[in-house]
């Protein structure tokens, strides 16, 4: 913010910052950081401490960034408790220094969840994402030139609801915030996005179960329903993704238990 | 059956268990509302809840079926239940050092603990009122139920105790009732904070319900 006198606001902060190498215990780390503008990102911020510890001869924190806009779900810092900060519906890297108070404590430490192991300090390790999408997070297609667009027509409603879906960036917020560190916002998201479209039909039933199979395996939480994933989802993404991944789910699994073999039962005439 | 889906059914995906955790909830949640409207025949007076009662031991087919379906849906909310807590717990790998909630309603973040006090107050009713081996200063009541509710409420400790179960019983089904919709697909952001409120009415409708005998014996009401 600027004052009356044309000057820029600016902070001092205490940080609290997590230092961690990989397959060793952590500890916070506690730094002073003066001269901070209201107008820098959390994550300018950030490289302001790293700056003036590289001046010191000391080593710098090690954090997830990459676009810097809010889209591609990359910077992943749980801030006072809160991942990507006190900010509802915006990452880490599009929160401002101007929702801090001056002389502020701020706690800066990685995504909390089994299935994230710390790598070194703030980065966490998401592969557990990646093995989801692995394993049903696509459609089959014969890749080559571009379909004409118009060849599968897509209602209007599914179209803007699988947009909805599709705003998930994978940044691994809900994770981080569900005390049971369950990812079921992130794979309802997915499973929304693919299982609307037309073009998804046809592995419908077998992406639900993969991807549930698959998320279970890489050790994330089960769902009860807190909703704090939807509070600190920076997409604003709600529960209705899961419950209709659950009610997917339900209908592939009965689906599948009443899927005919083809043969004539043993015995049978 | 293939074999793949055989081992899943022993080794049930997180939203199975959660379908379990909803379906037997459903079952013990229209339990108490049958429980719960059969006792205020208290306030009818002795000759109709003792009918009641009577009633009831005299179709023991029926009875026998109803307990057979509670006994199973109790063992599986609880053996699923404690299976997810322990599994949740590791999951959130301790948390946050700075804990943040937003939204996670105090019943939500309390399931397993107000779980743990109604098995509780489930045990000890069972011993009370149904095998009638503690509290009751060793009379025999037989088909008298009347009398028999009575005398087990004139113990203060034991109606507080009835009480403060039955609030938590509130608790549990104001989160329960609104999160079986979820896990069975039936909920969306128009409908969940409807769901919601009729998940909070419903546990203080059971709640009140109950609380009203001990509180009508305690007070004098009921004699």
């Amino acid at each position: 913010m600027v004052q009356d006198n044309g000057k820029e606001e600016t902070l001092a902060l205490k940080l609290r910052v997590w230092r961690q190498r990989r397959g060793q215990p952590g500890a916070f780390e506690e730094h002073a950081l003066a001269a901070v503008p209201t107008s820098a990102s959390f994550l300018e911020m950030m490289d302001m401490l790293n700056e003036q510890l590289i001046k010191a001869g000391k080593d710098t924190f090690a954090f997830d960034h990459d676009c810097r806009e809010g889209i591609c779900g990359m910077c992943s810092m749980t801030i006072n408790g809160m991942p990507h900060g006190p900010l509802p519906g915006v990452t880490t890297c599009q929160l401002h220094m101007r929702n801090f108070r001056d002389g502020e404590t701020i706690t800066v430490e990685p995504w909390r969840a089994r299935a994230f192991p710390v790598l070194k300090d703030m980065i966490v390790d998401r592969s557990g994402f990646d093995k989801v999408i692995q394993s049903g997070g696509f459609i089959t297609v014969r890749t080559g030139s571009a379909p004409e667009a118009n060849n599968i027509p897509v209602p209007k409603p599914i179209a803007d609801e699988a947009m909805d879906a599709a705003e998930c960036i994978g940044c691994g917020a809900c994770v981080a915030s569900c005390k049971n560190g369950s990812a079921m916002l992130f794979v309802g998201a997915k499973i929304n996005h693919l299982n609307i479209l037309p073009q998804g039909q046809a592995e419908r039933d077998r992406r639900t179960l993969a991807m549930v199979k698959t998320m279970d395996e890489a050790g994330f939480g089960n769902c009860t329903n807190y909703g704090e994933c939807q509070a600190h989802c920076p997409k604003s993404i709600t529960l209705d993704v899961i419950a209709k991944l659950n009610r997917d789910y339900l209908r592939a699994r009965v689906k599948e238990f009443f899927s005919s073999t083809g043969k004539p039962s043993k015995g049978g005439d | 059956m293939s074999a793949s889906s055989c081992s899943s059914c022993c080794q049930p995906s997180s939203i199975g268990k959660k379908v379990v955790m909803a379906l037997t909830g459903l079952v013990l949640a229209g339990f108490v509302l049958g429980h719960m409207s059969g006792n205020l025949l208290m306030f009818k007076g002795a000759p109709a809840i003792n009918e009641y009662a009577k009633w009831l031991h005299d179709h023991a087919g029926l009875l026998w079926a109803a307990r057979v379906v509670l006994i199973l849906s109790v063992i599986a909310h609880i053996w699923v239940g404690i299976q997810l807590t322990l599994e949740n717990r590791a999951a959130r790998a301790g948390g946050p050092a700075d804990e943040a909630t937003r939204r996670a309603t105090v019943a939500s973040r309390t399931m397993p603990y107000s779980g743990v006090v109604i098995l509780a107050f489930i045990i000890f009713h069972l011993l009370h009122f149904t095998f009638r081996t503690v509290a009751l200063d060793g009379a025999v009541y037989g088909d008298e139920v009347y009398n028999m509710v009575i005398a087990g409420f004139s113990s203060k400790p034991v109606a507080i105790f009835y009480i403060i179960s039955m609030f938590l019983l509130c608790l549990h089904l104001s989160h329960g009732v609104s999160s079986v919709f979820q896990t069975l697909g039936l909920r969306n952001e128009r409908w969940r904070s409807r769901l919601d409120f009729v998940a909070l009415a419903y546990g203080w409708i059971i709640a009140l319900g109950f609380i009203s005998i001990p509180l009508a014996v305690l007070t004098g009401c009921l004699k």
